[in-house]
């Protein structure tokens, strides 16, 4: 069964880089995304992201509902843009083309659907970058590559253990939720929305404490098993970075020198189609 | 020789209480030693054991006073860390202490923490793996493994350090009787093959005696009230004054009035000899009388046919097809992971069937939702945690009928009423944080009963309960049967509970149904005990070496003389 938004293995090449590897590129890759309105080079990232995302294998089960949420922000982004800032897109583009009123400063222009164009390009771009992130690397291995980049343990192992537990917190929460129910809790659409609300203490509390319970447990064991005794440790699943990522590691600084350079050799970071 | 434990008028106190748990502790251990530590909870024989691998006083601060040496040394010049050099602990919840995302590097986490290469620890722990078997499940999660693996997988990984001192703490809790006998035969192989100090600390005897120990150390009270060889344990009293339960065995020649010597080794039912005493046997047997049951045929709950699955190639139940009578009290056994939950939950509505119904009273439930479902059967589930909602007793228990609306007046009297039932009336303005892990499950059951089920369902209403607090609850739930006509199931996959409380047991082995009859003829049939993972029962093999005709006749009429006693 596809748990929601951890990592499984699924033998692609890209769960065989190194999880530094992963984490370059992931930040080349969003920042890129962020600096540039480009419309050429976010349509190629796009094109990119999506044939990366199809190579990873990634079911949409995994994903499915973190991106409907992510969706929903997306719409209410965009809305607001228009709300608040109406003519943004004139401001950037110079020009107006209006196509239609819809009375005060509200205007639709060309120019403005062009601008919030490029802010759901700039989404569609980034999301599924994310969502393979997370998906391809395994936690402990990130953890061990975060280690040798000089990023202290304990961070690297609370990071892991972290993901260690959700699906143990999941199995948890579908218990508690079912055991509630069955004694007249309602949890579904049919309780109004402040009933819903003060039910779901009847979940969050029980949840907490049997949290608390695996924490005590877990940190017991990991004291007796020798955790923190020195100030290094080394990684069963520690990898060393093979040739395949530096071979990422420099196409990705290539092509987001490449981007960055497409995107401001005309001095502003907009693609502009009106003049 | 060197003892490697030894405690010398040793007391402990923890900061938080007021009394010591730990008192006047003499104690010594000696290098490829097997010892079992027994005692009730709350005895301090988990404070003894944390002693040893340093949670006391690393992790639980406390005072201590007298002398306490491990390999010779104090533990306060040694740390948490050097004891962990030399203490290796298997801690009683298996799936708690899994640190590591796959079994290979839970195996190898200390190896981590010690610095150790890669390479090396890679062929490390392939070696390991290879001798607890679990070489093939290495890439797998801790979480997905069964319970005996589980077990494997824990031992592995304090073994690595090549420890000199193995401490178990509780290892056969959450395991069903057969992975149980395997684990204590897999502790007594490496302790004969490494030669290691082995120390188990159980509360079920019988259990962990299939294998040989070499002395027995009962703790009641924070004290050391014996420290003998199995033989000389199980042929004196102590056992009984300290509420630890005997071996049924034992329990069974006491009642026919035998006086037990330690010479016929009683230690094993297999080896011991029954020579002196049956005669006596086989006349109490004789005299015993078993009563009629009066028996209500209304039938309460019907499961027809029912198939489940969560993807068409693993079926995970197959054509299960049984009914429970109003007014009684069933148990549901298997192996862990035989399905026994995932029926309660198709039950209870939390999962739906892919074919088959379930009727109660007559009546189809599947058009009912979990709510509706849950005022006429209740769930209480095994980790009363998981139900625990409220910061009060009272509030907690009146929750149920708080969100069905029913009027405060009637609220407050019904929840009386329940608590008194329970025994916690006194406590009914207590917060429930105060309550012990007992208690704790009584109020879940309070939360359950008070709003009156026909049926009730408790899943393993006993795990990780000693013998007093096992028959306190198991008393409670009878009165309840009796009192109220509440149809009760129980999931478990303790045998005990099955014999002693349960008129009919229906037996699931890897998803089928493979017995619905009493306890005692399924306790003494080997082929249906070995595939459901049960054990037979030591009645079995006793009743046989005293020449009785009926095994299951002879069980029968122990259950019936242990209920007129109790």
């Amino acid at each position: 069964m596809a748990k929601l938004f951890s990592y499984e293995e699924k033998g692609t090449w890209m769960e065989d880089l190194c999880g530094v590897t992963k984490l370059i590129f992931f930040l080349a890759w969003t920042i890129t995304c962020m600096l540039t309105y480009d419309t050429r080079v976010l349509a190629i990232m796009l094109a990119t992201s999506l044939i990366l995302f199809k190579l990873s294998k990634t079911s949409w089960e995994q994903v499915g509902s973190v991106f409907k949420v992510i969706l929903v922000f997306m719409i209410i982004n965009i809305l607001a843009i228009f709300i608040f800032a109406p003519g943004q897109g004139t401001k950037i583009y110079g020009t107006e083309h209006i196509l239609y009123s819809l009375g005060g400063r509200w205007v639709v222009t060309q120019e403005q659907l062009f601008y919030e164009l490029n802010v759901v390009l700039k989404y569609f771009t980034i999301v599924p970058a994310v969502f393979m992130f997370i998906i391809t690397t395994n936690p402990s291995e990130l953890a061990a590559s975060l280690n040798k980049l000089g990023v202290s343990y304990n961070i690297g192992y609370a990071m892991a253990i972290a993901l260690r537990y959700i699906p143990d917190v999941q199995d948890d929460f579908h218990k508690i939720k079912n055991a509630q129910e069955a004694r007249g809790i309602e949890m579904s659409g049919k309780a109004k929305l402040m009933d819903r609300i003060k039910n779901v203490s009847a979940i969050i509390f029980p949840l907490i404490f049997t949290s608390m319970d695996r924490i005590d447990t877990v940190s017991n064991a990991m004291e007796l098993r020798g955790y923190g005794k020195n100030k290094k440790r080394t990684w069963y699943m520690g990898r060393k970075l093979a040739k395949a990522d530096y071979a990422v590691m420099i196409v990705t600084l290539v092509v987001m020198v490449i981007a960055l350079v497409v995107t401001y050799h005309d001095g502003s970071r907009f693609y502009n189609p009106f003049i | 020789m060197e003892p490697i434990i030894e405690f010398k008028n040793y007391s402990f106190k923890y900061n938080s209480q007021v009394e010591p748990t730990l008192r006047d502790i003499d104690l010594s251990v000696y290098p490829g030693e097997k010892i079992l530590i027994i005692g009730p909870s709350g005895s301090g024989k988990s404070t003894l054991a944390n002693c040893i691998n340093g949670l006391v006083p690393f992790s639980y601060a406390g005072e201590s006073t007298g002398e306490l040496y491990i390999g010779g040394k104090e533990p306060k010049d040694l740390g948490i860390f050097g004891l962990s050099k030399m203490v290796g602990t298997v801690l009683q919840d298996t799936d708690g202490q899994f640190i590591g995302l796959t079994v290979a590097e839970d195996i190898a986490f200390v190896l981590e923490n010690d610095c150790m290469e890669e390479e090396k620890m890679h062929r490390r722990v392939d070696a390991i793996a290879d001798m607890v078997d679990v070489k093939n499940l290495l890439h797998h999660a801790p979480g997905a493994l069964s319970g005996g693996q589980k077990q494997r997988v824990s031992m592995a990984g304090v073994m690595i350090d090549d420890v000199d001192i193995l401490l178990f703490d509780e290892p056969l809790a959450n395991l069903d009787p057969a992975t149980g006998k395997r684990a204590i035969a897999l502790i007594d192989s490496i302790q004969k093959e490494q030669n290691k100090t082995i120390l188990i600390i159980e509360h079920r005897l019988e259990d962990a005696l299939y294998k040989d120990v070499d002395r027995i150390v009962v703790v009641g009270d924070g004290r050391i009230v014996a420290d003998m060889t199995p033989d000389q344990l199980l042929s004196c009293d102590i056992l009984m004054k300290e509420g630890i339960r005997e071996p049924l065995y034992v329990t069974a020649l006491k009642h026919a009035g035998c006086t037990i010597s330690e010479k016929d080794r009683p230690a094993h039912v297999e080896t011991m000899d029954f020579s002196a005493y049956k005669g006596q046997v086989q006349e109490w047997f004789a005299s015993a009388q078993t009563p009629a049951k009066g028996k209500n045929s209304q039938v309460a709950l019907a499961v027809e046919h029912l198939d489940f699955s969560y993807d068409a190639k693993h079926p995970i139940l197959q054509d299960i097809d049984f009914s429970v009578n109003k007014g009684e009290m069933i148990s549901i056994v298997g192996k862990n992971g035989a399905g026994k939950t995932t029926l309660s939950s198709l039950i209870c509505g939390f999962l739906q069937p892919d074919k088959g119904r379930i009727l109660l009273d007559g009546q189809d439930i599947a058009p009912l939702s979990i709510k509706e479902r849950g005022e006429k059967i209740g769930i209480v589930m095994q980790n009363p945690n998981q139900m625990i909602s409220k910061a009060m007793i009272y509030d907690e228990v009146a929750l149920g009928l708080a969100v069905r609306g029913v009027s405060e007046d009637e609220i407050k009297e019904r929840v009386y009423e329940t608590l008194k039932i329970c025994g916690l009336y006194p406590f009914r303005n207590w917060p429930i944080s105060a309550l012990s892990f007992g208690q704790k499950k009584r109020v879940t059951i309070a939360s359950i009963l008070v709003m009156n089920p026909q049926i009730m369902i408790l899943d393993e209403p006993t795990a990780g309960q000693d013998y007093r607090h096992y028959t306190e609850i198991m008393e409670f739930l009878k009165r309840v049967n009796e009192e109220f006509g509440t149809t009760i199931i129980m999931i478990t996959h303790d045998m005990h509970l099955m014999l002693e409380y349960t008129d009919r047991a229906i037996v699931i082995a890897d998803g089928q149904m493979i017995a619905d009859d009493t306890p005692a003829n399924i306790l003494t049939n080997g082929q249906i005990a070995d595939r459901a993972y049960l054990k037979q029962t030591s009645l079995y093999e006793m009743a046989e070496k005293c020449g009785i005709p009926s095994p299951s006749a002879f069980v029968e009429c122990f259950i019936n003389y242990e209920r007129t006693v109790r």
